[in-house]
């Protein structure tokens, strides 16, 4: 299992390249890369904020949570943080194991919890303002699938 | 001493990112009714509680855990990551 919080970009074709090679047990790998959106055709900047420690903590419990109830082989959670320019990649995360059920339920599963339950919090900067991302209630709702 | 951390928007009500507290509180909640009456920018980040999140040592807790050998407590909105 590997987990990186950075500020620096990742390259996330040359990373699942890297994932899980040499291992002969697994049959499907899954990976979600998450972007910079500009909704509204006026952002600038996404600052992205997080608690150091508490992150790193955090995300390797949900990810240890993952590994425990789909049987991954492996799993990998990159998220950044610091000032991202739109249609810049903000996080990736990648399950490898046998069945590909097990690790598209896996990426599902650490990205609803990744959204709810890493402590990072996301300010837009827009030619008209910046504001910070209120988190929505289907986010918090999402965890009770699981 | 209490190290008392705070992101997002309520650092920003604030003013600090984190601060040593000196303070007896029992609880979460008895800690957040110190501040706020402390300065009136206490009292506009912790207005309504329910918009906000706490953290113990790093640990999401509820606003009425004890804070009996407690290091750190973290206030911030609900998170928004991935």
């Amino acid at each position: 299992m590997t987990v990186r919080v950075q500020s620096e970009p990742f390259d996330a074709g040359a990373e699942l390249n890297r994932f899980a090679q040499g291992r002969n047990d697994v049959g499907a790998v899954v990976s979600f890369t998450g972007v910079v959106r500009d909704t509204d055709g006026n952002l600038q900047e996404m600052q992205i904020e997080h608690y150091p420690g508490m992150t790193e903590a955090a995300i390797a419990k949900i990810v240890q949570d993952a590994t425990t109830r789909w049987g991954l082989a492996d799993a990998l959670v990159i998220h950044r943080y610091g000032g991202l320019t739109p249609g810049a990649p903000i996080m990736m995360v990648a399950t490898a194991a046998a069945h590909r059920s097990a690790a598209f339920e896996a990426a599902d599963f650490l990205m609803d919890y990744l959204k709810s339950r890493a402590p990072f919090w996301k300010k837009e900067i827009t030619s008209d303002g910046e504001s910070w991302v209120a988190a929505k209630d289907a986010d918090e709702n999402a965890l009770k699938r699981w | 001493m209490m190290n008392v951390v705070y992101f997002a928007w309520v650092r920003e009500r604030i003013g600090l990112p984190q601060e040593q507290v000196d303070t007896n509180a029992a609880t979460v909640a008895d800690l957040v009714e110190e501040l706020k009456s402390r300065e009136d920018r206490y009292e506009a980040a912790f207005a309504d509680i329910s918009a906000l999140r706490v953290a113990l040592d790093q640990e999401l807790a509820d606003f009425d855990a004890s804070l009996v050998g407690v290091n750190e407590v973290a206030f911030f909105p609900p998170m928004t990551g991935g």
